[in-house]
C-alpha cells in the first residue's frame, strides 16, 4: 500500500536530525498558523500563489533563495566544524553516513536552490522591465517554472524528516548511485527532485530566451538593450541547450534503478563514464548560467554607480556570447583523470584557459568604467569591488587547474574546492548580493539599509578569505575533498580557520535579515518616491517603485543605449493627452495545482508507492487538459485609471 | 509541452520599425517562436540519448546484437507511416487556415490512424523483442536502444494525445485564433518527431542491421 515507506523512514534514533526537522516543521506551522490567524489566505493566494505577474514571481524566486540559503548554509557550517574537531583521534560529531548526506545536500540546494532561483528571480523581475515590456512570453508558464522549483526544494527538504538524502555528492556519479550501491530512497530524492526542478528550469529558460528575442519596446535594437539583458539571453540559451542534457542523464539513471537496465552499471556492458561526460556537458555550462547574469548585474552596477556610461559595451557584449559558447566546448576539464589521452586532455585544457580571454576583457571593461568616473561606494559597489579582487584570484586558479598536469595532483583535492567556491561565491553570491540590494528599491518602493549591507558584504568578503583560502593550502598539502575524518594533525590548523570564517560568513548572513527587517520597519523614512533612487540608466528606473502590473503606462520608445539615462538628458518627457488601455493576463492558479501534483508523483515515485504516483501524474495532466480547454480573458486596465496613476506618479505621490 | 497554455496578449498588431527594434512581436509569432525553443531543447534531449546509443551500441554482454534483431522491412513501413502522417498534418495546417473545417478532419483523421499505426508497430516490435528475451535489461546497447526509441515513442504518443485535444477543441470551438496557434505549434511538433525518426532510423536501424 505505501511502498517502502514505514515508521523506519523517520529518523527518531538520530536526534540530530530529528532536532533539525522538528525545528523546520515548528517553523511551517508557526507561519501558517499566524498566516491563518491574521487572514492573509485570501490575500497571499490572490496576489502571490497565483500570481503571473514576472514581477511577483521574481521576488518569489528570491525569497526561496534566501530560506534555501539558510538550509544549504546550516550544511555548510556543521561540515566545517565536524572538520574542525575530526582530525587524528577524535571522530568528531557526524558520523559519515550523516556526513555524506550533507556534504551531498549542502552542493545539491546551493547550486540548484539558492543559486539557481536567485538568478533566475531577479532575471524574472529585471529583465521585462528593462526591456521596456509588459510581462514575458508565457506569463502563466513563467508561474510553473516557479512553481516546479519550489516543488523541487519541497522535495529536497521532505528528505530531511522522511528517508534519507543522497550520500554520493551533489553530482551522484554512478556506480555509487546505482541500486546496487545506494539501495536506500536517498538517491531518488535527489533525481526526482532534480527533474522536476529541472523541468521548470528549462521553461523558464524557454520563457526568457523568447522574451528577450521577440519581446522589446518599440526602437530597442539588439546593441540597445542592457547588459544584463544579453547576459540574461547568454544564461537562458546555455540553459535551453544544457538541461535537456541533465533530464536525459537522470533519466537513464532512473532507468537504470527503477527498471534494471544497464546505462551506467558495472555490469551488462554499462559505461558510468558516460554519465560522467554526460552531466558535465551539463555541469560546465551551468557554471556560466549562474554567472553570466552576475556579471551582467555587475555591469549595470559599476556603470551607474560611475555615472558613465559602461566601457566598451560592444566588447562586453561579444565577450558574453563568447563565453557563452566556449562554455560547452571545456567539459572534460572536471576529469581530466578519465584518461583520455594526452591530445584530448590538452586540447579540453586550452580551451579552459581561452575562456579567460573574455573573462579579462570584461574585468578590463568594468575597471575603465570606474576609471575617472564619479563613483559613489553604495553597498552594490562594495559587492562589485569585492567581486573584482575575488574572482580574478578564483580565475587564476581555475587556469592552473586547467593545466593537465597540474590536475592530475590537484584533482579531487581541498584545492579544487576552494577553487570552485571562490569563483562561485566570488561571483555569483556577490552578484546576486549586488543585485538584491541594488534592486530592492524597485521591487518595493524603499531602499535597504546601508549600514547593515555594510556590515553584510565585509563579513561575507573576510569570512569568504578566511573560510577558503586555507582549502587551498591544505588541497596543496594533500587532503582530499569529502572526508569526514583525517589522520594528519598538522591540517587541523587550517580547518579551525576555515570554522573560523564559516562563523564570519554566518554574521554576514545574520546581517543580510537584520537588515531586512530593520529596512521594513523604518520604511517609511526609506520611502523612494521617485521610481529613481540610484540615478539609473535603463527602463527599469523610469517606471514606479514598486512598478504598477502593467509596468509602463506608456511602452517606452527607445532612442538609444542607456536608454532612461539619454530621457533625462532630454529633461522629462510629457504625459500624453490620453492613455490606450491595456490588458493584462489574469491571474492562474496554474503552476500551483501543478507543482502540488508533481510534489505528490515525485514522493510516491521515491517511495515506490505506484497508485499515488499514478494519482500523481493523473492529477497533473488533469490540470494541464482543464487549463488548455478553458478560454482566457485577459484583464484590461482602462486609460482611466492609467491616467490616474501616472498622476499620481509624477506627483510623488505613489500609491502603495 | 505547456508553452502554449496562457500567452499574454502582449503583441503589437503592427511592427512600427524594421530590424530589431520593431517593438513586440505578434502573440502568432512569440508563440511558435516560443515553441520552436522548446523543439531545440527538445532534440538536445534526444541528442544526449543518440550519443549514449553511439557509445553503448556494441555493449552487448553477450546477447543478442542489432544485426540479429532488427527487421528492416518493419522499420521501413514504420517510416512510411510516420513520413504520410506528416504530409497529412501539414494539409490539415493549411486546410484550417483555409477554414476548411471538413478537410481539416479528414487530414487530421488520418495523421491520428497513421501515427497509431506507427505507435502500434512500434510496440509489437518492442514486444517481440521482450518475448525473446532481448529486453531492455537484457545489456547496455538494449538499454539504449528501447530509451531512445521509446522516447521517441512516448512524444509520438504525447502527440496523438494533444492532437485528439485539438480536433475536440477546434470542434467545440471553432477555428479561432488561440485553437489555430496551438496548432501550429503542434504540426512544428509532429515535423520534428519525423526529423529524430529519420537520424533514428539512420543510425539505428540502418547502420545497426548491417
Amino acid at each position: 500500500m505505501l511502498g517502502k515507506l514505514t515508521w523506519q523512514a523517520i529518523p527518531f534514533n538520530e536526534p540530530p536530525a530529528m532536532a533539525a526537522s522538528g525545528m523546520i516543521v515548528v517553523g511551517i506551522i508557526a507561519i501558517l498558523a499566524l498566516i491563518t490567524r491574521k487572514g492573509w489566505w485570501p490575500y497571499l493566494w490572490r496576489e502571490w500563489l497565483t500570481s503571473v505577474d514576472h514581477k511577483r514571481i521574481g521576488v518569489m524566486y528570491v525569497i526561496l533563495a534566501l530560506v534555501l540559503l539558510l538550509r544549504g548554509f546550516s550544511d555548510a557550517i556543521m561540515m566545517r566544524t565536524q572538520l574542525a574537531m575530526a582530525a587524528g583521534g577524535a571522530s568528531g560529531y557526524l558520523p559519515p553516513e550523516h556526513y555524506d548526506q550533507i556534504f551531498s545536500a549542502h552542493g545539491t540546494i546551493m547550486i540548484f536552490f539558492m543559486a539557481m532561483p536567485f538568478v533566475i528571480g531577479l532575471m524574472n523581475f529585471v529583465v521585462p522591465l528593462q526591456l521596456g515590456v509588459r510581462d514575458v512570453a508565457f506569463p502563466v508558464l513563467n508561474s510553473v517554472s516557479f512553481w516546479l522549483t519550489a516543488a523541487g526544494a519541497l522535495l529536497v527538504n521532505v528528505s530531511l524528516m522522511v528517508g534519507e538524502f543522497a550520500r554520493t555528492g551533489w553530482l551522484a556519479y554512478p556506480p555509487l548511485s546505482e541500486l546496487a550501491y545506494s539501495p536506500g530512497v536517498g538517491v531518488d530524492y535527489y533525481l526526482w527532485s532534480l527533474q522536476i526542478s529541472g523541468l521548470g528550469t528549462l521553461l523558464a529558460g524557454i520563457n526568457m530566451v523568447t522574451t528577450i528575442l521577440k519581446l522589446r519596446a518599440p526602437g530597442m535594437t539588439y546593441m540597445r538593450m542592457p547588459v544584463f539583458c544579453w547576459t540574461a539571453l547568454c544564461s537562458c540559451m546555455l540553459i535551453v541547450a544544457a538541461f535537456p542534457v541533465l533530464t536525459a542523464t537522470f533519466g537513464m539513471l532512473l532507468l537504470d534503478r527503477y527498471a534494471g537496465m544497464h546505462f551506467f552499471t558495472n555490469t551488462g556492458g554499462g559505461n558510468f563514464m558516460m554519465y560522467v561526460n554526460l552531466i558535465w556537458v551539463w555541469g560546465h555550462p551551468e557554471v556560466y548560467i549562474l554567472v553570466l547574469p552576475a556579471f551582467g548585474i555587475f555591469s549595470e552596477v559599476v556603470a551607474t554607480f560611475s555615472g558613465k556610461q559602461l566601457f566598451g559595451y560592444r566588447s562586453m557584449v561579444l565577450a558574453t556570447l563568447a563565453i557563452c559558447v566556449l562554455s560547452f566546448m571545456v567539459w572534460l576539464h572536471h576529469f581530466f583523470t578519465m584518461g583520455a589521452g594526452a591530445d584530448v586532455n590538452a586540447v579540453f585544457g586550452i580551451m579552459s584557459m581561452i575562456i579567460a580571454i573574455p573573462t579579462g576583457v570584461k574585468l578590463f571593461n568594468w575597471l575603465f568604467t570606474m576609471f575617472r568616473g564619479r563613483i559613489r561606494f553604495e553597498v552594490p559597489v562594495l559587492w562589485s569591488l569585492g567581486f573584482m579582487v575575488t574572482f580574478v584570484m578564483g580565475g587564476l586558479t581555475g587556469v592552473l587547474l586547467a593545466v593537465p598536469p597540474a590536475n592530475f595532483i590537484l584533482h579531487d583535492s581541498l584545492f579544487l574546492v576552494a577553487h570552485f567556491h571562490n569563483v562561485i561565491i566570488g561571483a555569483v553570491v556577490f552578484g546576486v548580493m549586488a543585485g538584491y540590494d541594488y534592486w530592492f528599491p524597485k521591487a518595493f518602493g524603499f531602499t535597504l539599509h546601508r549600514g547593515l549591507g555594510r556590515v553584510s558584504f565585509w563579513c561575507w568578503f573576510v569570512g569568504f578569505y578566511l573560510a577558503f583560502f586555507p582549502l587551498y593550502a591544505v588541497g596543496l598539502l594533500g587532503m582530499t575533498r569529502r572526508m569526514q575524518h583525517y589522520a594528519d594533525l598538522s591540517w587541523q590548523p587550517y580547518m579551525m580557520v576555515a570554522e573560523g570564517g564559516a562563523v564570519v560568513i554566518l554574521c554576514g548572513i545574520l546581517a543580510t535579515i537584520l537588515q531586512l527587517v530593520v529596512s521594513i520597519r523604518t520604511r517609511e523614512r526609506r520611502r523612494d518616491l521617485s521610481g529613481d533612487p540610484w540615478n539609473g540608466r535603463t527602463l527599469e528606473w523610469s517606471t514606479a517603485s514598486p512598478p504598477p502590473v502593467y509596468n509602463f503606462a506608456v511602452m517606452p520608445q527607445v532612442e538609444s543605449l542607456d536608454a532612461f539615462w539619454a530621457t533625462k538628458q532630454r529633461a522629462a518627457a510629457k504625459a500624453p493627452e490620453q492613455y490606450p488601455a491595456i490588458e493584462v493576463p489574469r491571474n492562474s492558479p496554474n503552476g500551483f495545482l501543478t507543482a502540488f501534483f508533481a510534489v505528490v508523483s515525485g514522493f510516491a515515485l521515491i517511495w515506490h508507492i505506484w497508485w499515488l504516483a499514478i494519482l500523481g501524474v493523473a492529477g497533473a495532466l488533469t490540470i494541464l487538459v482543464a487549463f488548455g480547454w478553458m478560454q482566457r480573458t485577459p484583464v484590461e486596465v482602462s486609460g482611466e485609471q492609467l491616467a490616474a496613476d501616472e498622476r499620481a506618479r509624477r506627483s510623488g505621490l505613489v500609491p502603495v | 509541452m505547456s508553452a502554449q497554455v496562457g500567452v499574454a496578449q502582449l503583441g503589437a498588431p503592427e511592427p512600427a520599425r524594421a530590424g530589431s527594434g520593431a517593438g513586440p512581436a505578434p502573440v502568432r509569432i512569440v508563440v511558435g517562436y516560443g515553441f520552436w525553443i522548446f523543439l531545440l531543447s527538445d532534440i538536445i534531449l534526444f541528442s544526449a540519448l543518440f550519443a549514449t546509443y553511439a557509445v553503448l551500441h556494441d555493449q552487448t554482454a553477450g546477447g543478442p546484437s542489432g544485426h540479429e534483431l532488427f527487421e528492416l522491412r518493419h522499420a521501413g513501413i514504420e517510416t512510411l507511416c510516420l513520413l504520410f502522417s506528416s504530409y497529412t498534418c501539414g494539409l490539415a495546417i493549411l486546410a484550417i487556415e483555409r477554414r476548411r473545417l471538413w478537410a481539416f478532419y479528414l487530414c487530421g483523421a488520418l495523421t491520428l490512424l497513421l501515427g497509431a499505426t506507427f505507435l502500434g508497430l512500434e510496440l509489437s516490435e518492442f514486444i517481440a523483442l521482450v518475448a525473446r528475451g532481448a529486453g531492455p535489461s537484457r545489456s547496455a546497447f538494449l538499454s539504449a536502444f528501447f530509451s531512445l526509441v521509446g522516447l521517441h515513442g512516448a512524444h509520438v504518443t504525447v502527440g496523438l494525445l494533444w492532437l485528439i485535444f485539438l480536433v475536440a477543441q477546434t470542434a467545440y470551438r471553432g477555428p479561432l485564433d488561440y485553437v489555430r496557434r496551438r496548432l501550429l505549434c503542434f504540426s512544428l511538433f509532429w515535423h520534428a518527431l519525423d526529423i529524430i525518426w529519420v537520424a533514428l532510423l539512420t543510425m539505428v536501424y540502418l547502420m545497426g542491421a548491417r
